[in-house]
């Protein structure tokens, strides 16, 4: 959705330079979750639904208190339950909530061809415009956590706003509203850097998690969902949080090196075929073939 | 396979007047349906492909009716190719003939058609358009079709979605240099090629001159060459 009160960085699919960008500077805002407090309950879920006006869905069942393998375009928050076998044989429940990452550096936002359908504002919030969304589905390619789905009914692509439309109005998201343990908290990246630092050590240094760290791929350019995980050396336990995830480099290619090459070689063959006229001109019909030595 | 004929046979021989069927209503019928829908997923391609030529797609309804129809636009040229390779797939294959007559491209080229060796019913600069298109073709169908239903690709195999990406673009660049050279020889390079495409007949002379082994089969009332 448009929020003319945030000021614009960078948009889709735009020939030249972005409108409005690098005219205000704002502070970024950020999700932390703690998955050390998380107990499941699935408010989130619910106030994310209710929020953003969506009716609860058909689901799938598969031995898991998830509510669905994933999320979809009407289902943007979901809380991704795995069991997992520690070292000593233990079984530990671990529980992540699941949404849109908010990349500084959004592979959807590279990939997309339309003209704004994907905008990423100074505050770091990754929005979709779906007026302007051609559903073409590049943005699935270009996003490292599989997060963009498609709606085939109105043929355009949806996931979490980070509710944009509360946040540009001073109010946190509604999923970070209805936490009942606190374990999410929304502020501004340093902030919530610093307290993701400073549980991440309270884990580590007084709850015996050696490995707990926080969770913010620098391979995307840092996130605006950051996470506090027990185990930081093994994000993939977390419903498969990937380890190291960036924008595929294949759609770096595509819109950037191949783009170019692709043009020249298009304009080349233009003017191939353009020089080869006024250099050659048209072939010739002889209507004489016997001066050719060419009689049937 | 064609049906070609001499259509006017009393003044076969001369040099002026007689006219050949070079393709058939049903040829002609069918490479306008590729055409067509060639340049329909041409443009609304160039619109995806670049912020530049994004207007290009309000030439055909705006974004999201460019990107409804594309796929489907693929799927009628990829049936039009079909039947392009039904009628054509004899005609098309590369002989010795042609392989002489790559060696000799230059002249080709140069239009100096004289140093050439005479060619069948398609030259092989003809035929290997045909074969471009063909083959890619079939490489945008398979990686269309994945990046049409991108999403249903499951994340574990996620890298079928960059490759039909990568196939995609590398094949519809192929085909669109292919383009570019084939619109330039019908209409601009080789003048004749344009009225046969639409009217289906050229005359005796041009056969002469840019198709001999053809147009002595033709005359002689032979199948038509391979």
């Amino acid at each position: 959705m448009s929020q003319a009160t945030l000021s614009i960085k960078q948009i889709s699919g735009h020939a030249g330079a972005a409108p409005g960008a690098g005219v205000e500077r704002d502070y970024q805002v950020c999700k932390l979750v703690d998955t050390t407090t998380c107990i499941g309950c699935k408010a989130c879920e619910v106030a994310c639904l209710e929020w953003n006006g969506y009716e609860f869905t058909e689901t799938v069942f598969d031995n898991s208190y998830q509510t669905m393998p994933q999320t979809q375009w009407n289902y943007w928050n979901l809380i991704k339950f795995n069991e997992h076998e520690r070292e000593d044989g233990s079984i530990s429940l671990l529980m992540r909530k699941d949404q849109c990452m908010h990349c500084a550096d959004p592979g959807c936002l590279k990939a997309c061809p339309a003209d704004g359908a994907i905008v990423q504002y100074t505050n770091g919030i990754v929005d979709f415009q779906q007026q302007n969304c051609i559903g073409c589905g590049y943005c699935v390619s270009g996003c490292p956590f599989d997060i963009p789905k498609f709606n085939p009914k109105t043929k355009k692509m949806f996931k979490c706003t980070l509710c944009v439309d509360r946040v540009s109005e001073g109010l946190e998201p509604a999923c970070i509203k209805s936490c009942p343990t606190g374990c999410l908290h929304f502020g501004t990246k340093d902030d919530m850097k610093e307290l993701a630092e400073t549980r991440a050590t309270q884990l580590r240094e007084s709850f015996g998690f050696e490995n707990a760290g926080v969770y913010d791929p620098a391979g995307v350019g840092g996130t605006g969902v950051i996470y506090v995980l027990h185990d930081a050396t093994n994000p993939e336990a977390y419903g498969g949080l990937p380890r190291d995830p960036h924008v595929p480099w294949v759609v770096r290619f595509w819109k950037g090196p191949a783009k170019w090459i692709g043009n020249l070689a298009m304009l080349g063959g233009i003017l191939g075929v353009t020089l080869h006229y006024l250099r050659y001109g048209p072939k010739q019909v002889d209507g004489d073939m016997h001066e050719n030595g060419g009689q049937p | 396979m064609s049906a070609s004929r001499v259509i006017s046979p009393g003044q076969v021989g001369s040099e002026t007047g007689s006219r050949i069927l070079r393709y058939t209503l049903a040829e002609r019928i069918n490479h306008w349906i590729a055409a067509l829908t060639y340049t329909y997923c041409l443009i609304t391609g160039l619109a995806f492909w670049s912020p530049y030529m994004f207007w290009l797609a309000v030439l055909v309804g705006g974004g999201p009716t460019a990107r409804f129809w594309h796929p489907w636009f693929g799927l009628f040229f990829t049936a039009s190719v079909g039947w392009m390779y039904k009628m054509w797939y004899e005609d098309m294959l590369i002989t010795d003939t042609d392989r002489r007559w790559a060696d000799a491209i230059k002249h080709y080229i140069e239009n100096d058609d004289k140093n050439l060796p005479p060619e069948g019913r398609f030259n092989y600069g003809q035929k290997l358009y045909f074969w471009l298109i063909f083959y890619g073709t079939i490489l945008l169908l398979i990686s269309g079709v994945g990046l049409w239903f991108a999403e249903s690709i499951p994340w574990s195999l996620r890298w079928l979605r960059y490759l039909a990406v990568t196939v995609h673009v590398v094949a519809g660049l192929a085909t669109i240099g292919g383009f570019i050279i084939h619109v330039y020889m019908g209409t601009a390079m080789v003048r004749g090629g344009f009225t046969s495409i639409i009217r289906g007949e050229v005359s005796a002379a041009w056969a002469k001159t840019h198709h001999r082994l053809w147009y002595e089969q033709v005359v002689k009332g032979d199948p038509p060459n391979k």
